[in-house]
């Protein structure tokens, strides 16, 4: 249970960071909050050669407000820890999820950053990118780039980011209404199914995590919604289109069952209910 | 690589490899062995303390990450004098241990808890004490003990009434 050695270069910039990661050629990780990587790495699932620590970067924590009105936006800077997602007022959606991610421990190191790069398909964080529609922005070699939350997830524990980019900031819309649920076993352990309803700009999104190997939108449901049917109808028709894999913590059609009542507790918190 | 942190107010300079985790180089390094290892992967909580104030598993912070930073340890609640902190004497009272291998972990949750909040109640207490495995006593004593604890320091402290 002890990390294989690695070299540590503890950057004072983004630049910094990125040429670490070219340097390494492929073989760098970026070091934030830690607290999905180490243990990775104490269990030995991976052995990077070189770490690259942020945390001492100045300017990338923090939540501002970002535009106004229907365009209202959060900018959640990755170093922001989830104990601050957790106790700002900005978007309250983002510090519902926040108080959901593991324990006091876990939240005072984790950072928003850290758990879009990491891309757990059960983790809090992506699925309300995937249900806000958020916006990523990278920095990589010589220029920086902004990827949609759709694109950047590309499979568990995958992304669509380069081995040279670093995620520098989310920018998150604030919905008008919103809903959150998920089961999980115990408070804090992986959830086996994460609800998110954001109603944006007068269209109700609803995505879910823990049924694939990214967060899906449930596109079946948020069309009985938009054509009038009820949120009872909107669960049903969202739970029947998904194909969740059977595991130790649950069966395909258990996992059917909690996500169509997750998105039922979901929509019903956002006051969504015809 | 070098670093430098204080440990319960006492400064410290070690040389220390990357890969060694906060909690090898506090029980290794500086001799503190009252921070326990359980499961080295950030699950059992048996290894929190407090950096900066805040809550950390010392498992998953390497301690070139500290550098700087101000640490606390259960070997810092008691006083000079061997005097136990309220926290300690309520987990005696209370049969908040048994084997004694969490208390270290519990007790650090518990005194951040109790910075936050003076009076968290038992659902508080049990929600915040959740991140810390005991398999001992069934949890029953540890929230008996913390809430116990936070009257006390409640009742030595009764906030700052003027004077």
């Amino acid at each position: 249970m002890k990390c294989a050695p690695f070299d540590y270069v503890r950057a004072a910039t983004v630049d910094d960071v990125v040429t670490a990661l070219a340097d390494a050629d492929g073989d760098g990780k970026i070091l934030a909050g830690g607290q999905s990587l180490v243990p990775i790495l104490a269990l030995r699932m991976a052995r990077p050669a070189v770490l690259v620590d942020v945390n001492r970067i100045p300017g990338l924590g923090g939540v501002r407000p970002d535009g106004a009105g229907d365009g209202a936006a959060v900018h959640v800077g990755a170093l922001t820890r989830h104990s601050a997602l957790a106790a700002q007022s900005h978007h309250p959606l983002l510090a519902e999820a926040a108080r959901w991610i593991g324990h006091t421990a876990i939240r005072s190191r984790g950072t928003a950053g850290g758990s879009i790069a990491h891309a757990d398909p059960s983790a809090e964080l992506p699925v309300v990118a995937v249900g806000t529609g958020a916006v990523v922005t990278v920095s990589g070699p010589g220029r920086n780039r902004s990827v949609s939350a759709d694109e950047l997830f590309a499979g568990a524990l995958m992304t669509s980011l380069g081995e040279d980019e670093m995620i520098i900031g989310i920018r998150f819309p604030v919905p008008q209404r919103w809903g959150f649920a998920e089961f999980a076993r115990r408070h804090g352990d992986f959830a086996l199914v994460t609800a998110v309803v954001a109603e944006i700009g007068g269209t109700v999104r609803i995505a879910l995590g823990g049924v694939g190997s990214v967060p899906v939108r449930a596109a079946a449901g948020e069309q009985v919604l938009a054509t009038g049917g009820t949120a009872a109808e909107a669960a049903a028709a969202a739970s029947a289109e998904l194909r969740p894999t059977a595991d130790m913590h649950g069966s395909a059609p258990f996992r059917q069952a909690i996500a169509a009542e997750m998105i039922r507790r979901a929509l019903a918190q956002a006051r969504i209910d015809r | 690589m070098d670093v430098t942190f204080s440990v319960n107010g006492e400064r410290v300079r070690l040389d220390v490899e990357p890969r060694h985790t906060l909690a090898d180089t506090l029980r290794e390094d500086c001799g503190l062995t009252g921070t326990h290892l359980g499961c080295e992967h950030g699950v059992c909580g048996a290894c929190t303390i407090l950096v900066d104030g805040e809550p950390v598993r010392a498992c998953l912070m390497f301690a070139v990450q500290a550098d700087g930073s101000s640490i606390t340890t259960v070997e810092g609640l008691a006083g000079e004098d061997g005097q136990l902190h309220p926290l300690q004497e309520a987990f005696v009272a209370h049969h908040g241990l048994q084997c004694g291998f969490c208390t270290p972990g519990m007790l650090l949750s518990a005194l951040h808890l109790l910075d936050t909040d003076p009076d968290p109640g038992r659902t508080k207490i049990r929600e915040e004490m959740s991140g810390n495995i005991c398999r001992c006593t069934g949890y029953q004593g540890i929230v008996d003990a913390v809430d116990a604890a936070a009257a006390a320091l409640r009742a030595e402290e009764p906030g700052d009434l003027g004077s």
